[in-house]
């Protein structure tokens, strides 16, 4: 029974958000992206697995330019990834990007931290800036803490802030990089609720998580990738009940053990 | 039968077991060591003087010093006081002071940022002048530039020139001085009223960047007020500051300010070594920040150079002040050198000059070390109101 869904075929090139085409990136000898091809539809939301050091990570940071590729094109939003610094800048704005370990900045208020970019980057003036700030802190749940400095914010409160920021660029797509694997337990919850809600406003997102729960809820494809490449990509349902590669169904047997 | 545990007998309690009071007789201890220690010295000093027939006291400040020195700041000849004197040394030594650490600050920054530029040859370039000037001793550095560089300056007659204006040559480095006739106060006001209106655009523009997001070019605008202002002022007063240009009379120059080579040698020597330490201090303290930082600030769109002003140096600034003002206070130390190359700071002249002619020491020595004491200090307490400033708000 093969219920993988070519998705690269399926999607209409007009509506795809992200696209990458034979991806390739080496650090040095070492190459960590081999022959990446993915296409991500406007609205869908992703998620990503696989061991340690397989090139999730960098994947999605090459997508925003964190991460240079030698090889391959990375299309997003119908405007090519370049070396030109206002196209990287452009992409930027449009691509929100959450991080492990939240990346706040210290120095910053929570507000602050919000409207930096929007002021700086999109140019808006200060007032409006923090009164959309003030809405993401509400849907975020943490309205009350605008004024308190990182430092002062549990792991679970400050992840929900770097969302917050995040959106406040009203960006098109939403990537996390491992978003909740810096977290105590009883924080990954708040953080999960906050996610699965931009996920069911239609947000598009590239999750790289180890959540298997958040991916059986929200994700329209679980992708797996092993050693720069990606092995399987299906529908959560029939990737958990039906995987198909040996390395696949290693790697779940791993994780889902206990 | 199990044995039943319990707590053996409550001990007597001495109070040498108690750690405040315990504390305390330490410290009642240490307080009266050093009281005694403090009496015999000043004790045996005392004794010591007396059988020598030192008088003590304070009374050599008035009285007429009888030699001159080669720059001051205020006016000063042979015939004025020891106390005088010291007047003297102490600002010069705060002109070197002041002036090393304005220019090796500026220099550091720009060589600790250099360092850390994607440029091949300029990080290269940086890297070096810091290995070199900070392995070299300050002392063999300010003899460098006296002996070496400026010592083999041409005679005042074959001076180095630059638009017969500024003149270089053995004497020192000669420089037009302004002279302000009637109405070159306006120019004074003009200059003052350029920074007022500045002052005011300034907060029009970040009232306007509130209400309506547009910016302004603040600083340009400013720029050309403050030079402009004053530059109209000058022309509409009918030109009332003049500039006396120093020219060559006999066998030397005469006019405008001259700046001797003692304060030029002393000053480079000053700078630069301490500019290598302090571009390891700002290198030092942009490394520390997390590299997440500047992954952060570009993943929301902000260009490199935005990056590097609101997001990387305001946290780089809580690691590079403390070092920064440990090196400010080496600097002012260290222009005790002076002596080497015979610019009258403090120590030459007041602890060189003055203690020899007087024979005052312990008096001279106590003054002078105080004197560099409270500098110190004072650099301490700005710095550390700067570094309060600056420090982050923690849990």
């Amino acid at each position: 029974m093969m219920t993988s869904v070519n998705n690269a075929e399926m999607a209409g090139s007009d509506s795809a958000m992200i696209e990458l085409r034979k991806l390739n990136k080496w650090y040095g000898d070492f190459h960590v992206l081999r022959d990446i091809d993915l296409t991500v539809r406007k609205g869908e939301r992703i998620v990503i697995c696989g061991p340690s050091g397989s090139g999730k990570s960098t994947m999605i940071r090459c997508i925003n330019r964190l991460e240079e590729h030698q090889q391959g094109d990375i299309i997003i939003n119908g405007r090519e990834m370049t070396n030109d610094l206002k196209d990287i800048e452009q992409v930027r704005m449009e691509v929100g990007m959450v991080f492990q370990h939240f990346n706040l900045f210290p120095h910053l208020t929570v507000l602050e931290n919000c409207t930096l970019a929007p002021i700086w980057v999109r140019k808006q003036p200060r007032k409006e800036a923090e009164a959309i700030a003030m809405q993401y802190l509400e849907r975020v749940r943490i309205p009350d803490q605008a004024d308190k400095y990182p430092g002062q914010l549990s792991g679970g409160q400050q992840q929900r802030v770097a969302i917050a920021r995040s959106l406040c660029m009203n960006p098109q797509v939403m990537l996390f990089d491992e978003p909740t694997s810096a977290l105590d337990p009883e924080m990954i919850k708040e953080v999960l609720d906050v996610m699965v809600e931009l996920a069911n406003e239609g947000m598009t997102m590239l999750c790289v998580t180890h959540e298997m729960g958040f991916a059986k809820t929200v994700a329209d494809r679980v992708i797996f990738m092993d050693e720069g490449q990606i092995v399987e990509e299906n529908e959560p349902e029939s990737f958990f009940n039906n995987p198909q590669s040996e390395r696949t169904k290693l790697f779940l047997s791993q994780i889902l053990q206990h | 039968m199990q044995e039943k545990h319990t707590m053996p007998a409550p001990a007597r309690h001495y109070f040498w077991n108690d750690p405040d009071k315990r504390a305390l007789v330490f410290q009642i201890i240490v307080t009266v060591a050093i009281l005694g220690l403090a009496f015999v010295v000043v004790e045996n000093t005392l004794s010591n003087l007396e059988k020598r027939g030192i008088t003590t006291g304070f009374d050599f400040l008035s009285q007429e010093s009888g030699f001159g020195i080669i720059q001051s700041l205020v006016e000063y000849d042979e015939t004025h006081s020891f106390g005088k004197t010291f007047i003297v040394g102490l600002l010069n030594t705060i002109l070197v002071s002041v002036l090393g650490i304005i220019l090796a600050t500026v220099v550091g920054f720009l060589v600790g940022v250099g360092r850390l530029s994607n440029n091949w040859l300029v990080a290269r370039v940086c890297g070096a002048y810091v290995e070199i000037f900070r392995n070299i001793p300050l002392l063999l550095q300010i003899l460098f530039w006296y002996f070496a560089v400026l010592r083999t300056l041409p005679s005042p007659r074959q001076s180095l020139d630059l638009y017969d204006t500024f003149f270089l040559n053995i004497r020192g480095l000669y420089i037009p001085a302004p002279i302000f006739q009637e109405g070159a106060i306006w120019i004074g006001v003009a200059l003052l009223l350029a920074i007022a209106s500045v002052w005011v655009i300034k907060r029009w523009a970040e009232q306007r960047q509130l209400a309506s997001g547009k910016t302004f070019p603040v600083f340009y605008t400013a720029a050309v007020i403050v030079i402009g202002l004053p530059l109209l002022a000058w022309f509409m007063t009918g030109q009332p500051v003049h500039w006396e240009v120093p020219a060559l009379k006999g066998f030397n120059f005469r006019g405008g300010y001259a700046v001797i080579p003692e304060l030029c040698a002393l000053l480079i020597a000053l700078t630069l070594y301490t500019a290598s330490y302090i571009a390891e201090n700002v290198r030092s303290g942009i490394e520390a920040v997390n590299k997440g930082q500047t992954e952060a600030a570009f993943a929301l769109g902000l260009p490199k150079s935005r990056t590097m002003q609101l997001v990387i140096i305001p946290q780089a600034m809580r690691v590079i002040i403390p070092p920064l003002a440990s090196q400010y206070m080496n600097l002012i130390k260290n222009s005790s050198l002076a002596t080497a190359v015979g610019y009258p700071d403090l120590v030459a002249v007041f602890a060189g000059t003055t203690l020899n002619q007087t024979g005052q020491a312990v008096e001279i020595i106590l003054i002078t070390m105080s004197v560099y004491l409270l500098m110190s200090l004072l650099v301490s307490l700005l710095m550390n109101m700067f570094n309060k400033k600056m420090a982050l708000a923690e849990r």
